[in-house]
């Protein structure tokens, strides 16, 4: 039982820790917003170098998981501190490194109210960044289990704290939902621990171990283990039904954390579903696949139409976030490396597509006060810049061929096909509700004469007998587009939706080896093998 | 068909740099996007530059190509890995053939005229810069559409049109019903495009592949249901992109843009993508008999909806989008015959895209002399203010409507002479129908040449709706030259094209050889035929519109066929009964169910499980203490369990 740490292993340490040690140097800065905003970015941007650095050691063709670190931890029931990482926890730490600087920036302006600080914000922020980061890192599964639960407490003072006027409410629906899913995670690692100990003789919570013995659990043992893992990620993702709480989270969340919330602690429970359901389940994996099917179509559809009624426009991006779950978990269960590998890269990709339409989202807000879709009209006259931002995240949230999530839904859609083509039918159906939502949305906001509350508010005032100029240029003081630094902190994401769009090949690279291990954990390979025969 | 396809051989030498084809307008869009108002002074002349750059550059792969025997005309450029898993190989890459360059000369060479006219046309649109930005990346999606050599890059090109139509089509941001087209179009080709993604996942789970070149080969190797399945998907994506039916509504509706966009979108680029998508599929509707007659089907239905709509409106650019409606329709029908009519579509596509080009501009360039009047009961006696617009726009009226020996006259008869040939059941009712929407489309096209140029000049004593004198006048060089080279097409290029079958030879090695089928009756007839049912068609609109006066208020009484017809043969009606209203109710009583029913159940079981609602409430207010103290006793509770599991 000593330590073992790979070369690099350090690194994925150094992961973890920084962004805490971050937030314990920034929460003291009370009275000085302006130094702990910038402390507080400083360590996001050093967190993303070690996300590089980490990028740069991972060798696509090596091992299962790199980078390992294993330490003793409690060792009377076998669980280790261990790290590591494959190509699917890789890019998912990229993801986290990538936005969390970005979300700070997003938030650089964010007005606090009375007893808040900007110190407190960035602080959980950045422990919110770790306990993530420990999430996709964790080898052992009790240590992950830790870190799934955990993270919910920043998340818990982020909306309950900092959010809207429901903030409470969402809040604590947030909280009792996850927390539900988590306990019943829980009874399922104790069985796991209790199975392996009757396999092995001492029981063990470390991954791999587990992944050898799978196979030989009995199906029926496996189905119940299942389950208790696939509440919580379901929970988590979500699937429709236990989706509810993500709206309210999700709208009343501030920005930034919503796009944390959205477009990476849900990614958990997909994560969830690859790393631990499929390999340690494979034979309930394959059973209860057409179950997790369904609620993946349903939620294809169903969210779409409900992104369609919304009038919240923060609502409206959690429910197409539903959507894009249900593509997702969709490719997870179809079953063969491209669709797996569709579904991890599409995970990469709602991050920074949904993260950037979230991000412009609240810039409207920040302008016009309300987040009902019926208080603005017309913006494009008055903000080109800002509706063509609005514009492309709604591109690429639509899959338009060109911006990344074509890739990945197109990855997802023609690799689940083989397999299963009904499902796959009824899902690409759903490019014809996403278009549908994205334009309708697109369209009311920011087509037609300038109207809406929220809009002729903020433009009215004295002096409405100016002259034209004088008028025009009092509009762009009272309702601006788009300053420097909201240009800076969209340009990022603009980059990424293009070039993953474009050339995605580098990140499938790593994705692929990792995808096609997990496939054949399950037991299963691809059902159409290529060019050469049938 | 067991005709062997020509080996595709790699390209080199000038054609190493066929990439730039595309490359050229990209850059132009991405410069003019992106650029903002610093390029505001020169972004137009960059954004023709771009085109006629790649229009030059395409005649001389063109004529390069000419100087290959029949056999090596079909040539291949890798461009690298788009994305990869596994069995799944996606590559950028072109396929240059006459296919694809007779494409790459219409969309260049006819789009760069539009691009130069539109220099004129929106010279006092403050966003004319960011227009030419959307007009380059019309063309280079089109392009990447035609040049691929797979499906998927295609399928980019595909909805990279779409995007730029939708951007084209809602110009006008102000106006809230160029908006609805917009997202109209938008969503009626993504239907269609749903069909083309399902064909291509049915492609690829057959063959395993997606590279044309190794698809067609081995379509036989697909099963038959698979393979019609295949070819009438194809057709689904093409009815979205050509506005064929059940997918037309969205055409007419398109003419919200402003008039340069309606020519580019109807002459050279978009509606043409489908019948590039039949033809380019050849090897598989070769194999699919009952595919290709549902195709032909399609064409026939739509080009008598088509050219029945046409006859009804007053609005100029309605008449000419319900006219492209049905000429496309033709095409369609044509690439639907096979072997006997994948040329002729062709070359009636490249004849249409001269002289509808020319009549939109035309339309435009009229528009433009009127304080954008669009009402031709509002005009009349035209002709003698704007003398070279009417010239022009005659030549496009007679060439479209068959006038012997201009371009029409060739390559719609030929279609129509074809599919009576064609055998079958249908052949004699789809060369019937095609026939007589002959003589509506010279019924609706005399209407609007005698209600627009002729006649009285009933906009005297009327105010444009901005409330404008009209003082109708010849539009600047700029506008009207670009048409001259157009109005020359439409009279020569149908002679030019057909005669000898000068095209289907050089289509050969791309869609096979022009088979010429047996008609059941002397040949000589049809076009004899073709020419006595156009000129019912011109006698009719004559007796109706040009002895007549022509009301300036549209009459309100009418027969029932016109009032159908003036509803779009009740298009939206059906779409917005069957689809756009059941949807909305179906939205909302969802919205109420996942607020009401669905959380509701969840939170009832909260409470439930809580006790009663009054304490959940309790919870709700949000004691975080008390929480995070759960969780610490959830801890010790874990932790206890797992001491016990370990040492027990």
């Amino acid at each position: 039982m000593s330590s073992e740490v790979s070369s690099g292993g350090g690194l994925l340490l150094a992961m973890l820790l920084l962004p805490l040690v971050g937030s314990v140097v920034v929460v003291p800065m009370r009275s000085a917003p302006t130094v702990a905003k910038t402390t507080a970015m400083a360590f996001a941007l050093a967190e993303l170098v070690l996300a590089a650095l980490a990028w740069s050691a991972y060798n696509p063709s090596g091992g299962r998981l790199q980078l390992t670190l294993s330490i003793p931890w409690i060792p009377a029931f076998g669980t280790r501190f261990a790290l590591g990482i494959d190509g699917i926890a890789l890019v998912m730490i990229a993801l986290i490194s990538v936005l969390v600087p970005i979300v700070m920036g997003s938030s650089w302006a964010d007005k606090m109210s009375e007893d808040r600080t900007p110190a407190g914000f960035y602080a959980l922020l950045l422990s919110l960044q770790s306990l993530l980061i420990g999430v996709f890192v964790s080898t052992d599964v009790f240590l992950f289990y830790l870190f799934f639960e955990v993270m919910l407490v920043p998340m818990y003072f982020l909306i309950g704290r900092f959010g809207g006027p429901r903030r409470q409410y969402a809040a604590v629906k947030f909280f009792l939902y996850s927390l539900l899913g988590g306990l019943v995670m829980l009874a399922s690692v104790i069985g796991l621990f209790v199975v392996s100990g009757n396999r092995l003789g001492h029981g063990t919570f470390d991954w791999a171990t587990l992944v050898r013995i799978a196979g030989s659990v009995p199906q029926s043992t496996q189905i119940w283990l299942f389950l208790g893992f696939f509440v919580a990620f379901a929970i988590k993702a979500p699937l429709v039904p236990l989706h509810t709480w993500l709206p309210d989270a999700g709208a009343e969340a501030p920005i930034g954390v919503g796009v944390l919330l959205v477009g990476v602690m849900d990614k958990v429970g997909i994560y969830g579903f690859l790393r631990y359901c499929l390999p340690l389940f494979p034979a309930a994996s394959r059973a209860l696949a057409p179950l997790v099917l369904v609620l993946a179509v349903v939620g294809v559809l169903y969210g779409a139409l409900l992104a369609v009624g919304q009038s919240d426009m923060k609502r409206f991006v959690a429910y197409t976030s539903v959507a894009h779950f249900g593509f997702i978990a969709l490719g997870v269960f179809a079953f063969s490396t491209q669709a797996q590998a569709g579904a991890v890269l599409y995970m990469v990709n709602h991050g920074i597509s949904t993260g950037m339409l979230f991000i412009v989202v609240g810039m409207l807000i920040a302008r016009g006060g309300s987040r009902l879709i019926s208080d603005y009209g017309g913006v494009a006259v008055l903000a080109p810049v800002l509706s063509g931002m609005m514009l492309l995240a709604g591109l690429s949230s639509l899959a338009l061929p060109g911006t990344n999530s074509f890739v990945s839904e197109f990855l997802v859609l023609i690799g689940s096909f083989p397999r299963q083509p009904v499902f796959t039918i009824l899902a690409t159906s759903g490019m014809i509700l996403a278009a549908l939502y994205v334009l309708w949305f697109y369209q009311r906001l920011m087509h037609g004469p300038v109207r809406g509350a929220a809009v002729v508010g903020a433009l009215e005032g004295p002096g409405s007998t100016m002259a034209p100029e004088a008028a025009a240029q009092r509009q762009r003081a009272r309702f601006p587009d788009l300053s420097i630094r909201e240009v800076a902190v969209l340009v990022p994401l603009v980059v990424l939706i293009l070039l993953l769009g474009l050339y995605p090949q580098p990140v499938l690279n790593v994705i692929n080896p990792s995808v096609g291990a997990t496939l054949t954990e399950v037991g299963l390979s691809d059902p159409v093998v290529g060019q050469g025969g049938r | 068909m067991t005709e062997v396809l020509p080996s595709v051989a790699a390209a080199e030498g000038t054609a190493l740099y066929a990439w730039l084809l595309v490359a050229l307008p990209a850059f132009g869009a991405l410069v003019l996007l992106a650029g903002g108002r610093r390029t505001n002074a020169w972004g137009h002349l960059l954004g023709c530059a771009t085109v006629l750059a790649a229009f030059g550059y395409g005649v001389v792969l063109f004529s390069q190509t000419l100087g290959f025997d029949a056999a090596q005309r079909t040539r291949e450029l890798g461009l690298g890995t788009f994305f990869a898993v596994n069995s799944l190989q996606v590559n950028y890459g072109l396929r240059l053939d006459p296919l694809s360059l007779t494409f790459v000369l219409l969309i260049t060479g006819v789009g760069g005229l539009i691009h130069l006219y539109a220099i004129g046309y929106m010279a006092h649109d403050p966003g004319r810069r960011r227009f030419f930005g959307y007009f380059n990346l019309f063309v280079a999606a089109m392009l990447v559409l035609v040049l691929s050599n797979n499906f998927v890059t295609l399928y980019l090109g595909w909805e990279g049109v779409g995007l730029a139509s939708y951007l084209l089509i809602g110009w006008y941001q102000d106006r809230p019903s160029a908006a609805t087209a917009a997202k109209k179009a938008f969503l009626m080709n993504r239907v269609g495009d749903v069909g083309l993604a399902l064909a291509i996942f049915l492609i690829w789970r057959s063959l395993g592949t997606v590279q044309f070149s190794e698809v067609f080969p081995r379509a036989g190797e697909i099963g038959g249901p698979t393979l019609l399945a295949i070819t009438l998907l194809l057709l689904l994506g093409a009815c979205g992109k050509s506005g064929q039916f059940p997918l037309q509504a969205w055409l007419p509706d398109a003419m919200e843009g402003p008039t340069p966009v309606s020519a580019l979108i109807h002459a050279a680029t978009m509606v043409t993508a489908g019948v590039y998508l039949v033809a380019r599929c050849s090897p598989l509707y070769n194999l699919s008999p009952n595919g290709r007659l549902a195709v032909a089907a399609v064409g026939v239905i739509t080009l008598l909806i088509g050219s029945i709509i046409g006859c009804a409106y007053d609005d100029i650019k309605k008449v000419l989008a319900y006219s492209t409606v049905s000429q496309i329709g033709y095409m369609i029908l044509a690439v639907g015959l096979g072997p006997a009519g994948y040329a002729l579509g062709i070359v009636h596509l490249l004849t249409h895209g001269f002289f509808k080009a020319a009549l939109f501009l035309g339309a435009g360039s009229v528009m433009h002399g009127m304080h954008d009047e669009i009402d031709m009961r509002r005009m009349g006696g035209l002709a003698r203010h704007m003398p070279i617009t009417f010239v022009i726009f005659s030549t496009g009226y007679l060439a479209l409507i068959g006038f012997p020996f201009l371009s029409g006259y060739y390559s719609k008869d030929a279609i129509i002479e074809a599919a009576y040939a064609a055998g079958g059941a249908a052949a004699g009712l789809f060369g019937t129908i095609a026939l007589l929407a002959a003589g509506l489309t010279a019924f609706y096209m005399t209407r609007l040449m005698l209600m627009t140029f002729f006649g009285e000049e009933r906009w005297r004593n009327l105010r444009s709706a901005d409330g404008h004198e009209y003082h109708p006048h010849e539009s600047p060089p700029v506008m009207w030259v670009p048409m001259v080279p157009l109005a020359i097409g439409s009279l020569v290029a149908g002679y030019f094209l057909a005669s000898g079958g000068r095209l289907a030879r050089w289509l050969e090695p791309s869609v096979g050889s022009l088979v010429a089928a047996e008609a059941p009756f002397p040949p000589v007839l049809v076009p004899i035929f073709t020419v006595l049912v156009s000129a019912v068609g011109v006698l009719a609109a004559w007796l109706f519109v040009g002895r007549n006066p022509v009301p300036v208020v549209r009459p309100k009484r009418v027969s029932l066929p016109v009032a159908a017809a003036r509803a779009d043969l009740y298009a939206n009606a059906i779409n917005e009964t069957l689809i756009a209203r059941p949807g909305t109710w179906l939205t909302r009583a969802l919205v109420f169910v996942d607020n009401k029913g669905v959380d509701g159940v969840v939170n009832g079981t909260a409470a439930l499980l809580g006790g009663s609602s009054g304490r959940l409430r309790r919870l709700q207010t949000g004691f975080v203490r008390s929480y995070a103290l759960g969780m610490l006793g959830g801890a010790i509770v874990v932790i206890a369990f797992l001491l016990a599991v370990s040492y027990s």
